[in-house]
């Protein structure tokens, strides 16, 4: 039996947490499909079915599907489950709002977060904020699978040449409807598919700091920027930077913990990063047990330092 | 309207967990308990609601072990109304758990359910989709502002990139972020008052549920650690490193 892999997409293109979770399906050894439920979204059908790996490509486009509402994205997961062995989404929040509502549909008992596959039907996922690792065996008959997108590298976006199929959607539930958007425009590239990424905590006393002190950093380095719960609870910046336990889970390959004491909740979302670097003026803050290089000292000065190290 | 809430009772985010030595799971004997955070958002949200006069009634429940009382004492002392406990000693998975509370919500027929959107220890997420689906009602999670507005809800959700408002039909499903609310102190005037208000238990199969878990836990291990590095003196030694050892700028 082939496995269903729920895109990530914005009806234009298709997101790279969907390359991860096609990396995780490929762990199954079965055709993969991936569903593009959208609305317009030709465009995003049409890049789905050049990752590598992808066997077919079922696109429903309505446009009660515009907007990923969960009633009406899962009535749609749950009109194909029964021709598939696995269900998988990236953890994203589209992917953790839609797939436990299928899920119950399914009446399965999903498996959230996985970050290894042991066989068909077991699985590893991170328990208690990443301190504990559990692996899990699932006798439903069909396994509904949200994938740590850190946790696998992406397939390719390129090389594969698989067949469109049109799927019909059905009818919009009617209980939900999309208002509107706020969309943080960022020239940044963004936090969970960033290859550097730069963090300020409570250290960094205010937004204002964020701006002037941070900015010019994250701009040498072309990273994207993030947040403790500290500094996003502080208001100095948007929740959506927060990276930890209960924002985003990322693992770029550098990085930068400024004026972050480093608390259990946010080492969870980036302990997996390949090189930390941390900054901070309190030399026993647990941010240094698992940062590869540190500084102890004064952010204020450490990071304009930095800055003009950095430019020559 | 009646508003209904779920609360569990974890492990407190402050304690570091230990996984026990057989790898059967992590060390839950002794260890401080405490309402998962997100539900205390939500109770809090409930309690605010009612004070606004949009709510009436908050009735509030909580599946799992008798020491789980003590987690709807804490709920009934923020402000709940009144409390029921599907008391049982047997793992409860989220699909366990969502059908308890909706054979609740059937009889208790609330307006507005609000759940947290995760519990800090399984850290599944599930719960509250979950329900929604098995009744058939809208969904609202990652809730960072809610407002009632007749037979709808107006939600603005926290999802990747920023901030996204959604209208719900009401009955519905509402799973609480961190910037909802904060939730206030317990005073002991009120937690003196929690002790008098009704708290009834129930048992699962007497709401006809089976709550037989669908995953094995077949090992529980700890990740493997990150070795501290070296300090460095200053920004320019630290460049240094990064360019010619690390070699990741």
């Amino acid at each position: 039996m082939a496995v269903l892999v729920v895109a990530e997409h914005d009806n234009q293109s298709v997101r790279k947490a969907t390359l991860n979770a096609v990396a995780a399906a490929q762990k199954l050894r079965s055709d993969i499909h991936v569903l593009i439920a959208g609305h317009e979204a030709g465009a995003a059908a049409k890049a789905a079915a050049q990752i590598t790996g992808v066997a077919k490509v079922l696109h429903a486009d309505a446009p009660q599907l515009r907007d990923f509402l969960a009633e009406n994205v899962a009535a749609v997961v749950v009109s194909v489950a029964k021709n598939y062995s696995h269900l998988l989404a990236p953890s994203t929040s589209n992917g953790k709002n839609v797939m436990p509502r299928v899920a119950a549909l399914l009446d399965v008992q999903q498996i959230s977060d996985i970050v290894a596959v042991e066989g068909a039907d077991t699985f590893v996922r991170p328990i208690y904020a990443g301190n504990a690792l559990a692996t899990v065996k699932s006798r439903d008959p069909i396994k509904v699978i949200t994938v740590r997108t850190t946790a696998f590298d992406a397939v390719a976006a390129a090389g594969g040449n698989a067949v469109v199929e049109t799927l019909a959607a059905p009818a919009d539930s009617g209980l939900s409807s999309f208002v509107g958007r706020e969309v943080a425009k960022s020239e940044r590239p963004e936090l969970t598919a960033a290859k550097i990424i730069v963090s300020g905590g409570r250290g960094m006393a205010s937004g204002e700091n964020f701006t002037k002190v941070l900015e010019p950093l994250a701009d040498r380095l072309g990273a994207a920027m993030g947040a403790s719960r500290a500094a996003v609870d502080a208001g100095f910046v948007p929740n959506d930077w927060q990276v930890g336990q209960t924002g985003k889970i990322v693992a770029p390959d550098l990085y930068v913990a400024v004026g972050i004491s480093g608390a259990i909740q946010h080492l969870a979302g980036m302990k997996d990063s390949r090189v930390i670097v941390a900054i901070n003026k309190d030399e026993e803050a647990p941010i240094f047990q698992v940062a590869d290089y540190g500084v102890v000292g004064d952010l204020f000065q450490i990071v304009p330092t930095l800055v003009e190290e950095l430019k020559k | 309207m009646k508003i209904l809430v779920s609360v569990k009772r974890v492990v407190d985010f402050n304690v570091k967990v230990r996984v026990r030595s057989d790898g059967s799971g992590v060390e839950t004997a002794n260890v401080k308990m405490s309402m998962n955070p997100f539900d205390e958002i939500a109770v809090e949200e409930a309690v605010r609601l009612k004070e606004a006069g949009v709510a009436t009634e908050i009735v509030v429940v909580s599946c799992g072990p008798q020491a789980c009382q003590e987690t709807l004492r804490t709920a009934l002392a923020i402000g709940a109304d009144r409390a029921i406990l599907v008391e049982t000693n047997e793992e409860l998975q989220p699909l366990a758990v969502s059908k308890l509370l909706k054979s609740i919500i059937e009889k208790e027929k609330p307006g507005l359910a609000i759940l947290g959107k995760q519990a800090i220890d399984d850290d599944s997420n599930q719960t509250g989709q979950m329900l929604a689906a098995l009744l058939g009602w809208p969904q609202a999670t990652f809730a960072s502002k809610l407002k009632i507005e007749g037979d709808k809800a107006q939600v603005t959700r926290e999802v990747d990139g920023g901030l996204e408002t959604i209208a719900i039909k009401l009955p519905a499903i509402v799973t609480t972020d961190l910037r909802l609310n904060e939730p206030r102190y317990v005073t002991l005037p009120n937690i003196m008052k929690a002790k008098k208000k009704a708290l009834e238990v129930l048992r699962p199969d007497a709401l006809g549920v089976d709550v037989t878990p669908r995953l094995t836990t077949l090992k529980v291990v700890e990740p493997a650690k990150r070795k501290a590095g070296v300090k460095v003196a200053d920004a320019k030694a630290l460049v240094d490193k990064l360019r010619n050892d690390a070699k990741v700028i």
